[in-house]
């Protein structure tokens, strides 16, 4: 068994998003939600983290802050993009300035969309992740393929 | 046993010679000749006096005594004509004035009163002297051959100016030579003599650079040493005018009779005087200001000569200390001397400064631990003096090493030291964890002072102790820190290093090492004898429990093969650090915003608002300039009563 | 002798176990005081066995030595205070543990664990009289610096050292990694230092420091227990509940409280160091 699963701890990285899903996000630790109750830890970490919550289109100026966040965090991890924006750019898909969603710049493992997602939503997306998580570190020991990245699992 | 006239005579010849020969290959091979011979004949020297196998061995001396006495006052008297007129050259008046009070009070003693004074012992040889010879001995030829290296660089650096080597290396064995004399006399006139020849060695030495600061901090050395001078020759005149004595070892044996008090007066005057020479408050500033001088000078005054000369006094009237007005006095002085410089060398960033301070508390420490004068703190401040010797004496090289390598003395500029010089970052490191970590030597010791401190029943030293280690640990772990940090794209410049600087260097690793791993014997073999032979008292078990001993020289030993075996080595995959997702990849800089690379810089904490060096300054004098002035205003007081007392009986 | 094995044997394997229970416990009251229902128990296992599986990458050659030792450095702490030996030399032997600590993270040459190393340094020197002045306050009640002698007194040490006892809890604080004086590590705010001191530690070196604390907290555990020993079962019984009871205090403190800047740290424990602390060895003299 993997204990990867039983103590997920999460980085939040705001890719220029309005806020909304940020909030949603946060809203998660609060009492009413109280995802500490997995073990989840918000770290601010990288290097501590195994799930990469992001939020957000991405945008030119913060593209290579995803990219070295993701890459400084050791593996198994799985990256969760919350909001539509971080899906697929939502409503600044187009802008000039975008990339259009944050598996332009980095793979994408969970896709939890909402315009804010709710808190249910992300949990439960952070949750799919965990089995993404599990097969990752099941294939860091050579045991069982690596999974696809960009399943498109979706919440 | 003769060896001690060979070492004063010879170091005394060398010296000469060194004057007159002036080509640096010359000068080199007789460097190094005569430390090897100086160390050489200090090994023999304790050799010999284990095979005789006594406590002591004394020297009376009958036959030379008046012809070297005389010598000695008009070398004395010389030296202070010469002090009278520099004094007035550079406008420096206080020392031609404490000169010319000096030197007709000596002379006035030697004609009528010290003639007439029998001194049976001109000298005496004790394990503690043989500890001084060996550290004199031996670290402080290690620091000639070091100089050697060191004053080629110097030169280098000051192109232009006068090569006054040859004074320099003169000045360095006479002082050595000083030094021989100073442990091994007996007869305190004679012990006077190579007082102020140590006194004025360190005068030439500091101001050697001849600027306007030099200039300046050596006449601060010469007139605060010179009031110690004149306090020493108070205790001389009044113990040979009221007890009629002039040997040091009659005046411990009142001590070790119980009748300090009697002798309090001279033995306030003689403290006083070690206390000058220890650079302890309010006398430290002159130990500041020889920081100008060439570093080999820092590290000769602050390892094996000059400082310890004044612990050395110190700790040889710890019988007649303890809890008497001198005793109480000293160990005053010392607990908060040690307290605030240990303050003040967390607002330090030079390196020198930091060292100088250390200095300041260390000896703090062991002149506390004589003030005490109960065995169990003499046998602290023994090993005190023999650890602090060599390893400050390691870093102050170290330091002198890194100044010319990478031109700056502050501990900011040592950012990084790993990667440009490895091997003296190492070096440097080691001497630092030697300085205040378990399991080296100087935590050992002072272990050993924490529990004669609580044991002497005076709580203030035991919270200046709590308190001072505390601080102690903050400025050493954040300059350790420093060097620690591995910093990516650095240049090794080690090939720049004089071959004699690491010679140096890694024999004083090597003894620090040494002595933790052997100074369980150390203490068997000198120190508990020493103390025994003293104190008269047989069987006296160290303060620190053999187990505990033993402990800390196997941890000592784990540690070293931990590190041989592990240290920097690593199979995992080397990754940048983290900036906030914004490193450029080379650990250095960052992408700012607007698109442009930033340079990170880290700097140490200093906590100028609380340990800022002149609020510790103040603080240090006022409060042991008032302790001194109490004292000695008791002492008097105590005098008039018993004359008036006398006067009324008569 | 064998009391003394069974004694050190017992720290070296129940020590983490008891360390890890105690976090645990520490994080679901916690989340009770909020209002939440908090991760399972064995959550801190969960946590560690987990960083034991991670990817192992370092920032340079010598992180993991300087940490290893770190470790080494604490459990040797515990086993030579379980052992019934000097406290000095437990003491001493604990700053050496913590400087490794510290030195780890000044390698890194990074400015978040740079900023927590010297702030860790500052609590150092904020606590360290004031540990010093419990051993002082041992040695003066009991004759001995010997843990097994100060145990092996008849008398219990509490009511004649409530002043230091005072004192020793309110350093705990910093040393359990509370609030207010949670500066170094950062366990609740991340923003600010991100993981101060342990940012550039992953994956087993992580896990070491975690494990290094837990032994680190029952070994603080054991010098409340000092205080309470008399060599009775009743001692033994009352020194257990109030270690229990001071661990939860400090959980209790953690809740209540904002962090404090690094100032009122200082301040604050050589305050007490001098109050509560100078003042009680100054009592034990006179008695």
């Amino acid at each position: 068994m993997s204990y990867v699963t039983k103590s997920p701890w999460v980085i939040h990285y705001d890719g220029s998003s309005c806020n909304g899903c940020d909030i949603e996000v946060l809203a998660c630790l609060t009492p009413m939600y109280d995802v500490e109750r997995f073990g989840i830890i918000n770290t601010g970490n990288p290097k501590h983290a195994d799930i990469f919550l992001v939020t957000g289109s991405v945008n030119e100026q913060n593209k290579s802050v995803v990219k070295q966040i993701y890459e400084q965090m050791p593996e198994p991890k799985v990256v969760v993009a919350i909001g539509i924006c971080a899906n697929n750019g939502g409503i600044f898909r187009e802008c000039y300035n975008v990339m259009g969603g944050v598996d332009t710049v980095i793979p994408v493992d969970v896709y939890v969309p909402g315009c804010a997602a709710r808190p249910e939503a992300i949990i439960d997306g952070v949750v799919k992740g965990l089995g993404v998580l599990a097969e990752k570190r099941a294939a860091m020991d050579g045991k069982t393929e690596a999974p696809q990245t960009a399943g498109k699992e979706e919440a | 046993m003769s060896t001690i006239f060979f070492l004063i005579i010879f170091a005394f010849v060398v010296a000469l010679a060194l004057l007159v020969l002036k080509t640096d290959a010359v000068r080199n091979i007789l460097v190094k000749i005569s430390a090897a011979v100086i160390a050489a004949a200090s090994i023999w020297l304790a050799v010999e006096f284990f095979r005789t196998g006594e406590d002591a061995v004394t020297f009376a001396m009958e036959g030379s005594h008046a012809i070297i006495s005389n010598v000695m006052l008009a070398i004395e008297v010389i030296l202070a004509l010469v002090v009278i007129f520099l004094g007035i050259k550079h406008k420096k008046y206080l020392a031609s004035v404490l000169a010319a009070i000096q030197a007709p009070c000596t002379v006035w003693f030697e004609l009528t009163k010290g003639h007439h004074i029998e001194v049976v012992d001109n000298l005496y040889i004790d394990r503690l002297s043989v500890i001084m010879i060996l550290i004199v001995g031996i670290v402080g030829s290690l620091i000639c051959v070091y100089a050697l290296g060191y004053m080629k660089d110097f030169q280098h650096h000051h192109a232009g100016e006068a090569d006054r080597r040859p004074l320099f290396f003169f000045l360095m064995f006479v002082f050595l030579s000083a030094m021989f004399g100073l442990v091994v006399s007996n007869n305190l006139v004679w012990m006077f003599f190579f007082w102020e020849i140590t006194t004025l060695c360190s005068f030439f030495l500091i101001g050697y650079t001849r600027t306007e600061e030099a200039v300046r901090n050596s006449f601060r050395q010469l007139i605060l040493n010179l009031i110690g001078g004149i306090a020493f020759l108070c205790g001389i005149i009044t113990l040979g005018t009221f007890y009629g004595t002039l040997e040091l070892t009659t005046l411990i044996s009142y001590g070790v009779s119980g009748l300090g008090a009697f002798v309090v007066i001279p033995t306030m005057f003689l403290a006083l005087a070690g206390l000058t020479k220890a650079a302890q408050m309010p006398f430290h500033s002159w130990l500041l200001g020889a920081m100008v001088a060439p570093t080999p000078t820092s590290a000769l005054l602050h390892s094996s000569t000059m400082v310890k000369a004044g612990v050395f006094l110190i700790l040889k009237l710890a019988p007649v200390l303890g809890f008497n007005m001198a005793g109480i006095m000293v160990m005053l002085v010392g607990g908060i001397t040690f307290l605030l410089a240990s303050f003040a060398a967390i607002s330090q960033s030079n390196a020198k400064r930091v060292l100088a301070y250390s200095t300041i508390a260390n000896l703090g420490l062991i002149v506390t631990c004589g003030g005490i004068g109960a065995v169990g703190a003499v046998w602290a401040g023994i090993m005190l003096l023999i650890f602090h010797a060599i390893t400050k004496s390691l870093l102050f090289l170290c330091v002198g090493t890194a100044e010319h390598q990478i031109g700056s003395r502050d501990i900011e500029d040592m950012d990084g030291l790993f990667g440009r010089l490895p091997r003296l970052a190492a070096f440097m490191m080691i001497g630092i964890s030697a300085m205040f970590l378990a399991p080296l030597g100087m935590l050992i010791s002072k272990w050993a002072a924490m529990t004669a401190f609580i044991d002497s029943g005076n709580f203030i030293l035991v919270a200046i102790i709590c308190f001072g280690s505390a601080a102690t640990a903050f400025y050493w772990t954040k300059w350790l820190g420093k060097l620690s940090a591995i910093m990516a794209s650095r240049e090794n410049i080690e090939s720049g290093v004089n071959k004699e600087e690491t010679f140096v260097h890694g024999s004083l690793v090597l003894m620090a090492i040494a002595i933790c791993l052997v100074f369980p014997f150390v203490s068997k073999i000198f120190v508990i004898p020493y103390i025994e032979n003293v104190w008269g008292i047989g069987n006296l078990s160290a303060t620190l429990s053999s187990n505990n001993m033993i402990i800390m020289c196997v941890m000592l030993a784990v540690l070293l093969i931990l590190i041989l075996l592990f240290y920097g080595k690593t199979s995992k995959k080397i990754v940048p650090i983290y900036m906030a997702g914004a490193n450029t990849g080379d650990n250095l800089t960052y992408m700012g915003s607007m698109q442009t690379e930033m340079t990170q810089s880290l700097r140490n904490w200093y906590m100028e608002k609380y340990f800022g060096e002149k609020k510790m300054n103040i603080l240090g004098l006022a409060s042991t300039t008032a302790i001194i002035c109490v004292v000695f205003a008791m002492a008097t007081g105590t005098i008039i009563m018993m004359i008036t007392s006398m006067g009324g009986g008569f | 002798m064998v009391k003394m094995i069974i004694l050190v044997v017992a720290y070296l394997i129940l020590a983490p176990v008891i360390g890890g229970l105690l976090a645990g416990i520490d994080r679901v009251l916690s989340a009770r005081l909020q209002g939440r229902q908090g991760p399972p128990v064995l959550q801190p296992f969960y946590d560690f066995f987990k960083l034991l599986e991670k990817e192992p990458i370092t920032v340079n050659n010598v992180q993991d030595f300087y940490v290893t030792c770190f470790l080494l450095f604490v459990i040797v702490t515990g086993c030579f205070f379980f052992a019934g030996l000097d406290l000095l030399l437990v003491i001493f032997t604990l700053t050496l543990a913590s400087v490794f600590l510290i030195i780890a993270a000044f390698s890194t040459n990074s400015a978040y664990p740079q900023l927590g190393a010297e702030r860790e340094l500052l609590q150092m020197m904020a606590y360290e009289p004031m540990v010093l002045i419990t051993a002082v306050g041992f040695y003066i009640f009991s004759g001995s610096f010997a843990v097994a002698d100060i145990v092996s007194g008849d008398k219990m040490a509490f009511p004649y050292m409530i002043g230091i006892f005072a004192g020793f809890v309110f350093i705990l604080t910093i040393k359990f990694r509370k609030s207010p004086f949670d500066l170094s590590m950062s366990h609740h705010a991340h923003q600010e230092l991100v993981a101060g001191l342990k940012t550039e530690f992953s994956g087993k070196t992580l896990a070491m420091i975690e494990i290094a604390h837990w032994y680190e907290n029952v070994f603080l555990l054991g010098f409340i227990f000092l205080f309470f020993a008399n060599g009775t079962i009743a001692g033994t019984i009352i020194g257990a509940v109030v270690c229990l009871v001071t661990y939860f205090f400090e959980t209790f403190i953690d809740n209540n409280f904002a962090r404090m800047k690094w100032n009122v740290a200082i301040n604050a424990s050589w305050l007490v160091a001098i109050t509560l602390g100078m003042v009680n060895i100054v009592v034990l003299y006179f008695m």
